[in-house]
């Protein structure tokens, strides 16, 4: 016999184990509002947490098509097109400043898994995690998102929480 | 009751085709009921809602939704699979299932033949579905089925004996193999025979759930071993026959076992004349108890691993029942 120190009765697990059944269906079935897990979804709708990884956000304004993105995604899919633009000089005589503009910055989210490596890479804030969930789409190709849409996801990033202690 | 009605169904054929519409139709009945109940006690088990959507009110057409869903599917045959064989498994385990319901007593007379060998006849009977089984198994062409297959075949052999010896103990008390009879000889005794089988009721249900495939015995289906076991190249509405011979099996080995021991459509207290309207009321009010146990059970108990599945049935239900049956056998001859 293992000495275990602690020999119980044998089957008496088991008999418990049936009581935290029995007691979880008559506390749901009963106290829904205290001890339900889930929600009733497209009704009711969970408020995720502030850093919760739902949807990538794009600043167009601050992406300066530098590729890291792309380059360190594991899954390949983001997909970045950018042109230089000269912008003329403020003075006369002055030096002509070169600028990378966006042509194209899109994320298909039916190959993303969600890492945030991209987001943790950009060296300039242009990438932000929104805890948005709702946008499945019923043909896999429109969840392909393009820079429009991800720039209108800004507005549902949450303020930076605090920093922990 | 008027007498062209009386003289309507004791024209053969209409009451066989009565007979058939019943039962046709208490199959896809019971098997959705018992479904739904599953679905619903089991995510209240788990702290969840369970079914909501379907039909507005608690989810209560998700069933019907599953079932449209299913014939909706493509019937898929594997190329390599044994067609004959493959087409008539889930035929044969729904007919072992349908064929149970005949020696079932719901109420004095209401029975649709009340054989000698009732008892007897429903265990061969139920035997029949493990045939179904291994062929689907071994026709599928496929790997995971097969071996799920021979699992069934092996832990359905095993737990057979266990529970035919455990039915001996009430066949002995009540002297009759008819169901009809052992029902009616515990009225006659007054009391139901859980009392005094209350170890051949406990070893009957164990089988029972084993012989079902259910969880805690569901080695032959283990999702996370064999994908889906003997049904993984099963889809659509072939799919569906095992799915309600399941919980249509669930309602009749219930049944059966409320028959045995539990006083079948009898309550202490009831006269003989209220019994045939109320009978099958009480034997459904049962029968719901033991199979909410089985649910219970599934959704409490993990998975047997196979060596103390078959550990279990031979050196623990088996002399259990043998002793079971020596003691009822000479406390009846002696009392």
């Amino acid at each position: 016999m293992s000495d275990n120190g602690n020999r119980t009765l044998p089957g008496l697990g088991m008999v418990k184990g049936l009581g935290v059944t029995l007691s979880a269906m008559f506390k749901t079935l009963f106290l829904p509002g205290k001890y339900l897990a889930t929600v009733n979804y497209p009704k009711v709708k969970e408020v995720p947490v502030p850093r919760a990884r739902g949807v990538i956000a794009l600043d167009q304004e601050a992406c300066t098509v530098c590729m890291l993105c792309a380059r360190n995604c594991p899954d390949w899919c983001i997909y970045i097109e950018g042109h230089k633009e000269e912008i003329p000089p403020e003075k006369p005589g002055g030096r002509v400043k070169v600028r990378a503009k966006l042509d194209r910055f899109d994320i298909d989210y039916a190959l993303c898994m969600y890492c945030g490596i991209c987001v943790e890479v950009c060296p300039f804030d242009a990438l932000f995690w929104s805890p948005e969930y709702e946008y499945s789409e019923v043909h896999m190709g429109e969840m392909m998102h393009d820079m429009d849409r991800l720039q209108d996801w800004m507005a549902t990033v949450p303020e930076q929480p605090a920093l922990e202690k | 009751m008027p007498s062209w009605i009386v003289d309507l169904f004791s024209n053969f054929w209409v009451s066989l085709g009565g007979k058939l519409l019943l039962v046709a139709l208490m199959i896809p009945l019971v098997g959705m009921a018992i479904g739904f109940a599953e679905m619903k006690l089991s995510a209240k088990m788990q702290y969840r809602i369970g079914p909501y959507f379907a039909g507005g009110r608690w989810g209560w057409a998700q069933l019907i939704a599953d079932g449209v869903k299913f014939f909706q599917k493509e019937d898929i045959i594997p190329e390599e699979a044994d067609r004959p064989v493959f087409k008539a498994a889930p035929i044969l385990v729904l007919v072992g299932t349908v064929a149970l319901l005949v020696v079932i007593p719901f109420g004095p007379s209401l029975i649709f033949r009340d054989l000698d060998v009732g008892v007897f006849y429903a265990l061969a009977i139920s035997s029949l579905s493990t045939i179904g089984i291994l062929m689907a198994g071994w026709s599928s062409a496929n790997k995971y089925s097969l071996i799920g297959g021979l699992r069934a075949a092996g832990q359905l052999i095993a737990y057979e004996l266990p529970l035919v010896l455990a039915v001996v103990g009430s066949v002995i008390l009540a002297g009759t193999m008819s169901l009809q009879g052992i029902v009616e000889a515990q009225i006659e005794a007054g009391y139901p025979y859980l009392i005094f089988q209350a170890v051949g009721f406990a070893i009957f249900m164990i089988a029972t759930l084993a012989e079902l495939t259910r969880i805690p015995f569901d080695m032959p289906i283990a999702e996370s071993e064999l994908v889906m076991g003997y049904l993984t190249e099963y889809s659509g509405f072939r799919f569906l026959f095992f799915f309600l011979a399941e919980f249509a099996n669930m309602f009749t080995m219930s049944a059966i076992a409320a028959s045995l021991f539990l006083g079948g459509y009898w309550l202490p207290g009831i006269p003989q004349d209220v019994l045939e309207f109320a009978g099958p009321v009480i034997l459904l009010g049962k029968v719901f108890l033991l199979v909410f146990a089985m649910i219970w059970f599934r959704w409490t108990f993990p998975r047997f691993r196979e060596d103390q599945l078959q550990t279990l049935a031979w050196k623990w239900l088996v002399p259990l029942a043998l002793v079971n049956i020596a003691v009822t056998a000479t406390l009846k001859v002696v009392l």
